[in-house]
C-alpha cells in the first residue's frame, strides 16, 4: 500500500543542526512503494543524517525539524519506536549488534509482541545465523554481523527498511553474498539505501537520491545518474563507467 | 587463624552490603545513564521502614525480622519508583541536571529523616538467633554477618536469573551496551527505566534493613555513607555488570576489614586510593559515560 502518488515515505523539508552547525538543511524527497531507492553523497553529505532523522534519532545535543510521512501518515512527532512499530526496519551503519549477546538473543530482542517474527525468512537467507544462533555476536565477522543486523530487521513485517553501508568494510566476496540478499529483500520490501559501493548501487537501485554537504542535489533514477560521467564526478567525486566498482573517494 | 576467619566473614558481609545498593545503582546507571545520588535515600527509607516494622511487627522472632526486611525493600521501592516517575523521568538525557536533582533530594531526604526520628542512631531490634554467634574454624562468627552473606547470594542469583531468562532481562543487558539501538529495534527503553529503578530501590531498601542487623542501628547518614562505597564497588566493578558489582562488592568488603585490622584502621583510606587507582586506568572510560 502507498500514498496518493505512489511514494511511500515522503520527506518534506527536513533539517537537522548539532552545535550551532546544520548537518542537513531542507531536505526533501520520496521514496517509491516498491525497489530500492539509493541515498548517495560523498563522506559527511548528510546521507546517515537524514536516515537518523527519519527515524527521530536526533543528533548529540541537536535538533530536528521537518515532516516525515509514511503511508500519508505523518510520524515525525513520534518516538524512534513508535516509528519502527509503524513499519520502519532499519539496519545501522557498522551494524551495532550488541556483542555480549547471543546470536539468537540479537534476534529475539527484534520480536514483536503479537506478531509472529519471520524466523523462516531470516534463516533462508542467512542459513548461517541458524548454526551460529548460540554464539556471542561480537566474535562473529564483519559479515556475520551484517547478516544479524539485516536479519533483526527482517523478523518484523515492515513496510521500509532504511539499510545505512551495508557492505562497508566486508570483504568482496561477502559484499557480493549481502547485496544478493538484499536484492532478494528488495523484492518483497520496499529499501531506501544507504552506500557507497557503486558497483552494489547499479545492482540494486532503481531511484537515487544526491545530497552534497547536507543539501538534496540530485534526484532521478541510477541508471540516468551513472550514465553521466560528469554529473557522478561533479555530486559524488568519483568517475564512473559501464563496469566501475569502486566507492567515492 | 581464627582472626581470619572472622574478619573474611565480616568482610563478605559488608560486601554483601556494598552489593545489595550498588547493584541497583549499577543497573540505574548502566540502563538509565542516571548517576543517582539520591540512591542513598532508598536505603535510608528502607532502613526506616524496617526499625519502623519491627517495632510493630515483633522483629525479636525470625518470621517479624523477615517482614520488617519485606517491609523495607517495599518501601525503598516505593521511594524509587515515586522518585523516578516525579523527579528523574523529566530529566532524562540531562545529566547535570539529574546530578543537581538528586544531590539536593539527598541532603533534603536525611534532613527530613532527621526532623521526623532525631539525629541519633536508632537501636534495631533484632531477634536472638541473628545477634547468636556461630564457631566457625575456631573463630566466633557473628550470625547476622551469614544473613548478610545470604541475602546478597539470593538477591545475586535472582537478578542474575532476571537479567539472564527474561525478556526485561534482555532489554536491560542490551541497553546496557547501546540504548539507541534498542530503541531502533522498536522497544520503548523508558517503560524498563521504571522497572530497574524498582529494583534498585527494593535491594537498596533491603540493604537498609540488613545494614540495621549489621551495625544494630539505623542512623539518618548510613545511606549517605554507604553510598560513597556502592559507588567505589560500580566503578570498580565495571558499569551495568552485576557479576562485576558482586565481584568488586565482595573484594572491597575484605580489603576494607584487613586492612582496618592489619594497618590501623586505614582501610577506608584504602579504599579510596583504590577508587583513584581504578579511576586513573580507566579514566577515559568512566569520564565518557559520565559527560555522555
Amino acid at each position: 500500500m502507498s500514498g496518493p502518488t505512489g511514494q511511500l515515505l515522503c520527506v518534506a523539508g527536513l533539517t537537522a543542526r548539532a552545535a550551532d552547525r546544520t548537518l542537513i538543511d531542507a531536505v526533501t524527497f520520496d521514496v517509491a512503494a516498491a525497489g530500492t531507492t539509493v541515498l548517495l553523497g560523498r563522506n559527511g553529505a548528510g546521507k546517515t543524517t537524514t536516515m537518523r532523522a527519519i527515524l527521530g534519532l536526533a543528533p548529540t545535543a541537536g535538533a530536528v525539524t521537518g515532516a516525515v510521512t509514511l503511508d500519508g501518515e505523518p510520524i515525525h512527532h513520534l518516538p524512534t519506536h513508535a516509528r519502527i512499530r509503524r513499519g520502519l526496519g532499519y539496519v545501522p551503519e557498522d551494524r551495532r549488534v550488541f556483542p555480549a549477546l547471543t546470536v539468537a538473543e540479537n534476534l529475539r530482542l527484534a520480536e514483536q509482541s503479537g506478531i509472529r517474527p519471520r524466523y523462516d525468512l531470516v534463516y533462508d537467507l542467512f542459513p548461517e545465523l541458524s548454526a551460529r544462533a548460540g554464539q556471542r555476536a561480537g566474535t562473529l565477522s564483519g559479515g556475520q554481523q551484517q547478516m544479524v543486523a539485516i536479519g533483526r530487521a527482517l523478523l518484523r513485517d515492515n513496510r521500509l527498511l532504511l539499510i545505512d553501508e551495508p557492505t562497508k568494510g566486508l570483504a568482496p566476496r561477502v559484499v557480493t553474498q549481502v547485496a544478493a540478499a538484499l536484492e532478494r529483500i528488495a523484492t518483497s520490501v520496499p529499501i531506501l539505501l544507504v552506500e557507497q559501493n557503486l558497483a552494489v548501487v547499479r545492482r540494486l537501485a532503481g531511484d537515487v537520491i544526491v545530497l552534497t554537504d547536507g543539501h538534496l542535489a540530485y534526484t532521478g533514477t541510477t541508471t540516468q545518474l551513472l550514465q553521466e560521467p560528469g554529473l557522478t564526478r561533479s555530486l559524488l567525486g568519483v568517475a564512473t563507467s559501464a563496469t566501475a566498482t569502486g566507492a567515492p573517494s | 587463624m581464627s582472626t581470619l576467619v572472622l574478619l573474611t566473614v565480616t568482610g563478605l558481609g559488608l560486601g554483601a552490603l556494598y552489593f545489595l545498593v550498588a547493584s541497583g545503582l549499577s543497573l540505574v546507571f548502566g540502563l538509565a545513564d542516571v548517576l543517582n545520588f539520591a540512591h542513598g535515600l532508598f536505603l535510608s527509607v528502607g532502613a526506616y521502614a524496617a526499625w519502623w516494622a519491627t517495632g510493630r511487627s515483633g522483629g525479636t522472632t525470625v518470621s517479624g525480622l523477615a517482614v520488617a526486611l519485606a517491609f523495607g525493600a517495599a518501601a525503598g521501592t516505593a521511594a524509587a519508583v515515586a522518585v523516578e516517575r516525579i523527579m528523574i523521568r523529566p530529566l532524562y538525557g540531562r545529566p547535570a541536571h539529574q546530578i543537581l536533582a538528586t544531590v539536593g533530594l539527598s541532603l533534603a531526604g536525611v534532613a527530613a529523616v532527621q526532623a521526623a526520628w532525631g539525629t541519633d542512631a536508632r537501636s534495631f531490634r533484632q531477634p536472638a538467633s541473628t545477634r547468636n554467634v556461630w564457631h566457625i574454624a575456631g573463630a566466633a562468627v557473628p550470625a547476622n554477618r551469614l544473613v548478610l552473606i545470604a541475602c546478597a547470594g539470593i538477591v545475586l542469583a535472582a537478578l542474575a536469573a532476571l537479567l539472564r531468562y527474561s525478556r526485561f532481562g534482555l532489554v536491560v543487558r542490551a541497553g546496557v551496551h547501546d540504548r539507541e539501538m534498542v530503541t531502533a529495534l522498536g522497544i520503548d527503553v523508558r517503560t524498563s527505566f521504571t522497572l530497574v529503578f524498582a529494583l534498585a530501590g527494593a535491594a537498596a531498601g533491603l540493604a537498609g534493613g540488613l545494614g540495621g542487623i549489621y551495625f544494630g542501628a539505623v542512623s539518618p547518614d548510613q545511606g549517605s555513607a554507604l553510598l560513597i562505597f556502592a559507588i567505589i564497588v560500580v566503578v570498580v566493578g565495571g558499569l551495568g555488570s552485576i557479576t562485576g558489582t558482586a565481584v568488586a562488592a565482595a573484594a572491597i568488603g575484605l580489603f576494607q576489614q584487613y586492612v582496618n585490622y592489619y594497618a590501623l584502621g586505614l582501610g577506608d583510606v584504602c579504599v579510596i586510593a583504590v577508587l583513584a587507582a581504578v579511576l586513573l586506568a580507566r579514566r577515559e572510560r568512566v569520564a565518557g559515560r559520565v559527560l555522555a
